[in-house]
């Protein structure tokens, strides 16, 4: 079964390559190791912990820097402990930022419990309703081209859940060390001024 | 005998414009709040600021990313709770913990003084040692003229000292909430 539906770890790095100046949040667990195993990069932020913190951290940044695309990478159990975000973003309507759900229905790092993706909650469905201007089911490497559009051209916010398999993959991991994630990251989009309070 | 002032503007009493100019002048650009009666002046003066991004939020450890992600990006914010909603904030806060992310609450005590919900006592009773054990570095707001620099000290430490701080504003400086009673 699990065959016919995409591959994380091809459609991460479909969405990261030639990814220009993106800025990138990766929600803790699989998604960021997808980000990872794509490329270890100072302007990704990729999360150890916070479960639900992706989007609205994503939302900060996105308001932070206007002129920047700010994309976040997280799983259907992230995205569903911060089902409220979807509401507080929405009601910002950041036009810079597009959110990626990677929905294998599962737990992924926890024994492969089925999440309420699994028994029919349609995330797509929820960010609409919250009044996201666009949110589609992803479930082809065909739509794959137009994910990246939106992301990198689209009017957001933009909420993309994406169908993939289960399968497991090889643990890719990213630096653990916060303080080093946070610093890499200011340094890398702020230059010199990273050093200011 | 000092009566109960209220929150006009321009008065002495008008602590919520100190805490709005203390955010002002120590450049905080992105304020997110779960609202809270005490913090209603404070929220309408922040929405009416073109240079304050004003989120409102659904659960306040929504402000705690949104505050991380401010920071990635070059800005500063402030979060606005009542005390009921430190309890929600617990496990986000490992952003600041880990991250070194500044985070600055501002937070409206309830269940301290006389508090005519019960429900509210329990968690309003447990709000500073729980921010003690989440990290969070509390400064306590007793007295209207103090607003402006107790927000700028906790402004200070949160943002120049890259910690977790929350001002405590103590639920008799707001005024009892009633629902009508005499007090």
């Amino acid at each position: 079964m699990s065959g016919a539906k995409l591959d994380r770890r091809e459609v991460v790095r479909a969405l990261l390559e030639r990814r220009g100046d993106l800025l990138v949040v990766a929600g803790l667990g699989s998604s960021a190791w997808d980000c990872t195993a794509a490329g270890d990069h100072p302007l990704t932020f990729p999360l150890w912990g916070a479960m639900g913190s992706a989007c609205t951290i994503g939302l900060g940044l996105a308001l932070a820097q206007p002129r920047r695309r700010v994309l976040v990478v997280t799983g259907d159990g992230e995205m569903l402990m911060g089902l409220g975000s979807l509401a507080t973003v929405a009601a910002q309507r950041p036009g810079n930022l597009a959110i990626v759900v990677l929905d294998n229905e599962r737990y992924g790092e926890t024994g492969m419990q089925r999440t309420h993706t699994a028994y029919g909650t349609d995330l797509a469905a929820v960010a609409l309703a919250c009044g996201f201007g666009k949110a589609e089911i992803v479930r082809g490497t065909a739509q794959l081209a137009g994910v990246r559009s939106g992301i990198h051209r689209g009017k957001g916010p933009l909420f993309y859940q994406v169908k993939i398999g289960s399968d497991p993959v090889p643990l890719v991991l990213p630096p653990r060390d916060g303080a080093l994630l946070k610093h890499r990251f200011r340094a890398a989009l702020l230059g010199s001024k990273a050093a200011e309070a | 005998m000092r009566r109960k002032t209220g929150t006009s503007p321009g008065t002495a009493a008008d602590w919520p414009g100190a805490i709005h100019r203390a955010l002002k002048s120590h450049r905080v650009s992105q304020v997110s709040y779960v609202p809270d009666a005490g913090h209603k002046r404070l929220i309408e003066l922040c929405h009416a600021d073109k240079s304050m991004k004003t989120v409102p939020l659904t659960t306040e450890e929504e402000g705690i990313g949104l505050a991380a992600g401010a920071w990635l990006g070059g800005e500063r914010a402030a979060l606005l709770m009542q005390s009921s909603g430190v309890g929600n904030c617990g496990n986000a806060l490992t952003l600041a913990s880990n991250c070194g992310f500044p985070l600055l609450m501002i937070v409206t005590m309830r269940g301290e003084w006389g508090e005519f919900n019960p429900w509210q006592i329990p968690m309003g009773q447990a709000t500073p040692d729980a921010l003690r054990l989440g990290g969070v570095r509390t400064l306590r707001l007793a007295r209207a003229e103090d607003a402006l620099e107790t927000t700028v000290a906790a402004a200070k430490l949160a943002f120049e000292g890259y910690g977790a701080v929350a001002v405590l504003i103590a639920q008799r400086l707001i005024g009892t909430k009633s629902f009508g009673e005499t007090p």
